[in-house]
């Protein structure tokens, strides 16, 4: 018997192992905690858009089904034993470049951007990297002492820039600080000198202003808005100002499922993607919100857990990364929609209405699932 | 190398990396705890402050414009109604394929192909759901042929509008007005919430003067919206007040006679109630059609109005000076009496001119021959011009212009239209100021001679002679003309009316001099010698008047005037004043034809029949 991290243990193993839902849980690699966070997160996922995309219910099948496809993913991670899942990560981490390279060359243009490739279905190469990036980091760290060394520091540094720097070219900036994130989660759990990590905080302030030169018009223009809203009420404003009114007017208890107006009346842009949050927080409150995040929390909070008592480096690192990096999804989104940060174009995980960042998500929880359900025949 | 030589040391390892997770967890929840207090922050803390913003976003407050008031004449006939008009209204949206729907509108006769081009522009530039006006103002054939195919045209509906009409056109046009769009220049003096529905405003005469009455009070529908401004419920109606109706003074029988006497001239005709100022008739000719205008004009139809040559938009009666030729008479006649520079049995000598002394100029009389030894009854009836160029000089022009000043002469009568002009009284204070080289600013002797018959400097508008010719018919009293009677309440039915004005009177006269100027102009309709006896002739009542014949330009000392050589622009103005009945005036006319060449033939025939209509009913 494996002992968790800190001597505790969420849940009473043996009787869920005895019943029949556990036995069928481990039989297919599953992990109940996991599972009963996520589906809370989906069924106000269900709620919300149903609300946001006016009552139509042809639009929620079509999230159903993309639901079903990245459950699909997740089923099939699970299956894949960490050992299997570390060998193929240098694999997968090539593929995502020579993809990201494909989109440079001939990548399709949505939305001013252009981050679309169709290969039969059409999708982002940049959301392989944002697993297939944290997985090569901790396949080189696996094996190498730590913290790690300088020169392997070096490494992490070059397999992180070539696809973030093809990324931010699209210009995609919410997910290449993302995947940035992900890459600097794993070097902190691997146990980065404090040292290392104070120069980076230090270069990162100083390199600001020269962030700001090379940024792009629009996005310039997004940290101006933040800063002062008002001062473009109709243009970039506009979204922060509305969707601080629905979350403001929503109260502690919100306006009721369906009882919207600034939903409804379409007050609120990007209600059923990027903006989702507002329409929780004017139609559930204070508490539908809170909610939320407490769903989001039992999610991290798991994933961190399969982290602590996950057998080898690998396994570790990777169930630590993906967890901290969901809840960086969660933060960014929800200080964006707040007025917190710039709006950065990050959708809601799980929540916002759209298939490929959903199916990398799942994917994710999929690798949770495995490193938690593998690891007695790994590690015993 | 020593870092090469490192193994990895599984034990410690594990204890860094739970001490790092222990880090992460920190920071996992000291963000989350920031997000929270964001969320307390603008739920609970700046809850009041959003709700109102977010109500402010979907309630819209709609004005509901209301109904224009009726202008009435004086016995209750409407003179301006507002009359629904039917248009064909389009809703974009609700059009499965605007393309075909709009060949088949062309094809059916129901929309010019001409306007085709506008509409898809209107159509473009319009949200989905805003209707467009495929059509203004159908005809019972158009409504029916639209109707037999209405199933065809999904998103197509007839809509009634109300529009503002004028039953009687342009008889009416210069006393009414007429209605148009708001204008930047309207916006400035309209309270705009009381304005922000309706469409139309007063532009000018009676419709602009008593807008402020026949407005009403706006309404108003609290209405819920989304972002694009579509309606989605109304949550609070609050209902519009029509505008009160206006009664005028005016009498349609006189303003029509009147009209019918100036179709096809260039003129105008004032009547005006003796006894208490009221306008009975009030006609400008040409008109423009006030129909046409309030329904919006093209900018090529509305510039070939301002540009005719005839200006049918220029309201003669109100803004139209001219010299008032021998209609001045009696009142000069009167200021010769009051000032004791003649009595009723002063004779003067007429052969025909007239010159001052040691002056070779010859002032001529309008009868070659001359009127021989003329009193002041003659001269009148006669309209002497000599015995006129006598008294005035012996008046002087100070003392003549300030007595033509007390009838109102030379400055506003106050009516209550705006736009009046003031005609012009000259006085040789006058003469200085108004000319700048120092040559021109002396008054000349002559210029008081002329001035005796009405002619130099001399202007009045129709509207003053009117009201002058009506002091004349009240012997002195003087009331403000006016061309509003009272109002009456739309619902109610409840009327008001307006009590007269009093001016200041003429001067007091001695008894018998009012008497004795009003039996001259008696004379000059129903005299012997009268020179508009011919109108006279036949009335079923007795009246007095004095015809005028104002030059236009100047003709030379020794040229003889010929009317058929003269351009018909430059002939002389006709005019003509008069009153009835003669014991008891009802009535008092001014009429002023531009170019008519003889008052008394041309102006007084219309003065006569302004009468008989308004005197054919008993009071």
């Amino acid at each position: 018997m494996n002992t968790p991290a800190f001597g505790i243990s969420l849940e009473p193993r043996s009787r869920v192992e005895r019943g029949l839902l556990g036995r069928a849980l481990r039989f297919l690699h599953l992990d109940g905690w996991l599972l009963v966070g996520i589906g809370g997160v989906l069924l106000i996922s269900l709620l919300a858009l149903y609300s946001a995309e006016g009552q139509q219910l042809t639009e929620l099948l079509d999230q159903v089904a993309r639901m079903l496809v990245a459950f699909g993913a997740l089923l099939f991670m699970a299956q894949i034993s960490p050992n299997w899942l570390r060998r193929g990560s240098p694999l997968i981490y090539a593929l995502g470049i020579v993809l990201l390279v494909m989109v440079m060359a001939t990548g399709d243009i949505g939305k001013g951007a252009q981050r679309w490739l169709d290969l039969g279905v059409r999708f982002q190469p940049s959301e392989i990297m944002k697993l297939g990036l944290p997985m090569t980091l901790c396949w080189l760290l696996h094996d190498r002492p730590l913290p790690p060394s300088f020169g392997v520091l070096v490494v992490v540094v070059v397999l992180l820039v070539v696809p973030v720097g093809l990324i931010a070219e699209q210009p995609d900036l919410g997910t290449a600080i993302l995947i940035v994130l992900s890459g600097a989660v794993v070097i902190f759990l691997a146990g980065l000198g404090w040292k290392y990590i104070a120069a980076v905080g230090a270069l990162t302030g100083a390199a600001m202003p020269a962030l700001w030169l090379v940024m792009h018009d629009y996005q310039r223009k997004r940290v101006l808005t933040l800063l002062d809203p008002e001062s473009d009420p109709l243009g970039a404003g506009y979204h922060i100002i509305q969707s601080k009114i629905a979350i403001g007017s929503g109260g502690i208890f919100g306006k009721g499922w369906l009882n919207g107006t600034q939903v409804q009346l379409e007050f609120l842009p990007e209600r059923h993607t990027d903006f989702i949050f507002a329409v929780i927080g004017e139609e559930f409150g204070l508490l539908g919100a809170l909610a939320l995040l407490l769903l989001y929390l039992l999610i991290i909070g798991r994933g961190l857990y399969i982290a602590a008592g996950a057998p080898d480096t690998f396994s570790r690192l990777l169930a630590g990364s993906l967890s901290v990096t969901f809840f960086f999804y969660v933060f960014v989104n929800t200080a964006m929609v707040m007025g917190m940060i710039p709006v950065v174009g990050v959708p809601l995980p799980l929540v916002s209405a759209g298939g490929t960042s959903m199916v990398t998500l799942m994917a994710g929880f999929g690798i949770l699932m495995s490193i938690q359900t593998h690891r007695k025949l790994v590690a015993r | 190398m020593a870092r090469a030589l490192r193994i990895k040391d599984h034990w410690r390892e594990q204890q860094l990396f739970t001490g790092r997770l222990l880090v992460a967890i920190l920071f996992v929840l000291g963000l989350t705890g920031l997000v929270v207090a964001r969320l307390v922050q603008l739920q609970v803390g700046k809850y009041e402050y959003y709700s109102v913003q977010s109500s402010g976003n979907r309630i819209r407050v709609e004005p509901v414009p209301p109904i224009r008031g009726l202008i009435l004449d004086r016995n209750g006939k409407v003179l301006a109604e507002n009359t629904p008009s039917y248009q064909l209204e389009m809703t974009p949206e609700q059009v499965p394929d605007m393309a075909d729907t709009l060949t088949r509108l062309v094809a059916s006769g129901i929309l010019p192909e001409g306007d085709l081009p506008e509409l898809k522009e209107m159509v473009a530039s319009r949200r989905a759901f805003d209707t467009v006006v495929v059509a203004e103002r159908l005809t019972d054939e158009e409504l029916a042929a639209f109707a037999v195919r209405r199933p065809h045209f999904p998103g197509l509906e007839i809509r009634a509008r109300l529009g503002r009409s004028y039953p009687y056109g342009t008889a009416a046009a210069h006393l009414l007005g007429y209605v148009g769009g708001i204008s930047a220049d309207d916006k400035k003096t309209l309270d705009p919430a009381e304005y922000a529905g309706t469409t139309h405003v007063g532009k000018i005469s009676v419709e602009r003067s008593f807008e402020a009455r026949l407005h009403g009070t706006s309404g108003h529908e609290d209405v819920v919206v989304n972002v694009h401004g579509r309606k989605m419920q109304v949550l609070d109606r609050i209902r519009s007040l029509p505008g009160q109706d206006v009664i005028l003074t005016i009498d349609m029988d006189a303003q029509l006679a009147a009209n019918q006497g100036l179709q096809g001239k260039r003129g105008a005709a004032v009547a005006i109630d003796p006894r208490n100022g009221e306008v009975l008739a009030f006609v400008s000719t040409p008109a423009y059609d006030p129909n046409a205008l309030s329904a919006g004009l093209s900018r090529r139809a509305y510039l070939a109005l301002q540009e005719d040559l005839d200006q049918p938009m220029f309201n003669r009666a109100l803004r139209g000076q001219y010299p008032p030729g021998s209609t001045i008479k009696p009142m000069v006649a009167l200021a010769a009496l009051h000032y004791g520079v003649a009595t009723s049995e002063r004779r003067v000598g007429c052969r025909g001119a007239f010159s001052l002394p040691g002056s070779s100029h010859r002032f001529r009389d309008w009868k070659p021959e001359g009127h021989g030894s003329v009193d002041l009854y003659n001269a009148i009836e006669q309209s002497c011009d000599v015995y006129f160029y006598t008294v005035a000089r012996e008046l002087g022009i100070d003392r003549l212009g300030s007595f033509l000043e007390s009838f109102g002469l030379g400055s506003v009568t106050g009516i209550d239209i705006g736009g009046e002009k003031t005609g012009l009284v000259p006085s040789v204070a006058w003469k200085k100021k108004a000319f700048r080289r120092p040559g021109e600013q002396v008054w000349f002797p002559g210029e008081t001679v002329i001035a005796g018959i009405g002619q130099g400097y001399l202007l009045v508008t129709p509207l003053q002679l009117a009201h002058a010719a009506a002091t004349i018919a009240a012997k002195g009293q003087r009331f403000q003309p006016t061309l509003f009677r009272g109002t009456r309440n739309g619902a109610t039915g409840t009327i008001e009316y307006e009590a007269p004005r009093p001016l200041p009177p003429v001067p007091d006269q001695e008894p018998g001099q009012w008497d004795a100027i009003i039996e001259g102009m008696h004379g000059v309709l129903q005299g012997p010698r009268g020179t508009a006896r011919a109108v006279g002739l036949n009335a079923p009542y007795q009246m007095a008047g004095k015809s005028g014949t104002a030059q236009v330009f100047t003709i030379g000392q020794k040229e003889k005037y010929n009317a058929k050589d003269v351009a018909e622009r430059r002939r002389d103005h006709a005019l003509f004043i008069a009153f009835a009945p003669l014991e008891a005036p009802r009535i008092a006319v001014a009429v002023v034809i531009e170019n008519g060449e003889s008052g008394s033939k041309v102006a007084a025939p219309i003065a006569r029949a302004v009468m008989d209509a308004y005197l054919k009913n008993p009071s």
